[in-house]
């Protein structure tokens, strides 16, 4: 029987997804330290639910598979509750190289579950508009997206949150929305450059 | 009188009202002067930045600046909601660590007239500064009710004790400032062994079923130690079981009622100031019941000792045997299993 074999990929591509990924995260990632000891994966709550084990993602993006790391669920999955980051005994910067991913997968658009992304996107934007975010525009817009079935249990809840000022119908603005405009545009021109 | 810059995040006038009122009677009390910094913008949570990475750090970086300009004589900058503390102190991090992110972020400040120096302003977190800065001596002193005969279970979240970037904590899994801060109110503190695992996060918003199962461990573990109240320091934490309780309920058939109140809540309490300005009532599972347990002597030993056992024939070896009395924890669990 003839098994077939994945091809390497050329040894430039395979440094470059690492260097690419490394330049993106926040802080020195350290990924190239990881010892693919399993602690993060062991350590994990959402575990279950990932495609690959941070351990497995990592040894991924190390032998340059970039479209299968950035379609794999696992950066979505992460809850960022820095359990893996504390026992890591390589001091790789776990939590920040999945942000680092998801926004990867998010220009590729390599994601499979939309939800995640339009959350991520429907806050940001609001955040840019107002400065400051507003539960009841993001929840609402989120819900009647994603989770129309969701709404009659949820409806009561936001009525109750409502009912004890827990929600402002209006969103909060800061003043200097125009200063915090100039500052995001430049960032984000800065970021396309690199 | 000790000065302080603060920060208070989106949720403080929104879904965590209760921790914002609370916090201010009690910082009045305590003598901490909490100056909020002037048009603070929102720190972009766990969102931002997993979308592109020098915006989401200018955004927080906006911030840090306008705390910088507001310094009058090295005052550090306190954030009460975990997720805006982490941020902060990340930025400030990563921007001491990595000088590209610095530049970057420092010329984005400049389109908009600011600037930041990394290093220049210390990021603490309120817990933090109640238990170095006032002390539970201070804080015993102050107690005029206290909590005993309530059982609460400290629950921090993650995001303070982790990943500490600025290493404030001793213990990143197991802290035991919480703990020590509410015995010193009096209370009955629960050994919670989950007190720093995840509530889910946003979870609850996209992927619910991954998110409520998070809570329900919370709840069910806080539930098994016979907890009247879950306390928190997180806004997120709270609104997450509070609000979702209700959906995971009905996810898993279970009838949990666990309320989760703020830490500020419970010292505004002991310190004698009103409970409706503490916020109490602003909370879906109703956690004044569990109030007018104050006081009052509990009811069962929920976790005694286990009854000496005796060996059915002395002549035998000994063998594993059930306890005689009956084991209200262990019945409960075997109903569970049957159901």
């Amino acid at each position: 029987m003839v098994v077939a074999q994945v091809q390497p990929p050329e040894m430039a591509d395979t440094t470059r997804f690492l260097e690419e990924v490394s330049a993106r995260t926040a802080g020195v990632s350290r990924l190239e330290m990881c010892i693919q000891c399993g602690t993060c994966g062991g350590s994990c709550p959402s575990a279950d639910d990932m495609d690959h084990t941070p351990r497995m993602l990592f040894a991924m993006i190390r032998a340059g598979m970039k479209d299968e790391a950035l379609r794999s669920n696992t950066p979505w999955m992460c809850v960022s509750c820095y359990h893996c980051v504390v026992r890591c005994p390589q001091g790789v910067h776990i939590a920040d190289v999945m942000y680092t991913l998801k926004g990867m997968a998010e220009d590729a658009k390599s994601y499979r579950d939309k939800t995640p992304p339009h959350f991520a996107s429907v806050f940001v934007g609001q955040v840019e508009t107002f400065g400051r975010s507003w539960e009841l525009g993001l929840t609402a817009r989120h819900y009647l997206r994603h989770f129309i079935l969701r709404l009659p249990r949820m409806t009561p809840m936001a009525i109750g949150l409502f009912m004890r000022g827990r929600i402002g119908i209006m969103p909060n603005r800061i003043h200097q929305r125009k200063q915090l405009h100039a500052i995001l545009s430049k960032a984000e021109e800065l970021e396309k450059v690199s | 009188m000790s000065r302080y810059l603060y920060y208070p995040g989106c949720s403080m006038d929104g879904s965590g009202r209760a921790y914002g009122e609370s916090l201010n009677g009690v910082c009045e009390k305590l003598g901490l002067t909490m100056s909020e910094i002037d048009d603070w913008n929102c720190c972009g949570a766990t969102e931002y930045v997993g979308v592109s990475l020098s915006p989401a750090y200018a955004l927080i970086a906006r911030n840090l600046a306008l705390a910088a300009n507001a310094k009058k004589d090295g005052e550090p900058l306190v954030a009460a909601c975990s997720a805006c503390y982490l941020n902060l102190a990340k930025a400030d991090a990563y921007m001491k660590e990595r000088p590209l992110l610095n530049e970057r972020v420092n010329v984005a400040l400049g389109a908009g007239d600011l600037h930041y120096e990394p290093g220049s302003v210390e990021i603490r977190h309120l817990l933090e500064v109640i238990m170095n800065d006032v002390g539970l001596d201070q804080v015993k002193s102050m107690v005029v009710k206290p909590l005993a005969g309530l059982r609460v279970a400290p629950y921090l979240g993650c995001m303070l004790p982790r990943p500490d970037p600025d290493h404030r904590w001793k213990n990143h899994e197991r802290p035991e400032e919480l703990d020590r801060l509410l015995e010193a109110l009096g209370a009955d503190v629960v050994d919670f062994p989950l007190k720093t695992e995840c509530c889910g996060g946003h979870m609850t918003q996209i992927a619910p079923k991954v998110g409520l199962e998070l809570i329900k461990r919370l709840v069910d573990e806080a539930e098994h130690h016979g907890a009247d109240m879950m306390v928190t320091v997180c806004p997120m934490c709270q609104i997450n079981i509070d609000a979702y309780q209700g959906e995971m309920n009905a996810l898993f058939h279970t009838k949990h009622k666990m309320p989760i109140v703020f830490f500020t809540q419970l010292m505004g309490i002991a310190f004698g100031l009103d409970e409706k300005k503490m916020g109490f009532g602003r909370e879906l599972t109703d956690a004044r019941k569990a109030l007018r347990k104050i006081g009052q002597q509990p009811e069962v030993a929920v976790e005694a000792a286990p009854a000496h056992r005796q060996r059915p024939d002395k002549r035998a070896l000994p063998m594993p045997t059930m306890p005689k009395d009956a084991d209200p924890v262990r019945e409960a669990l075997a109903s569970e299993v049957n159901q």
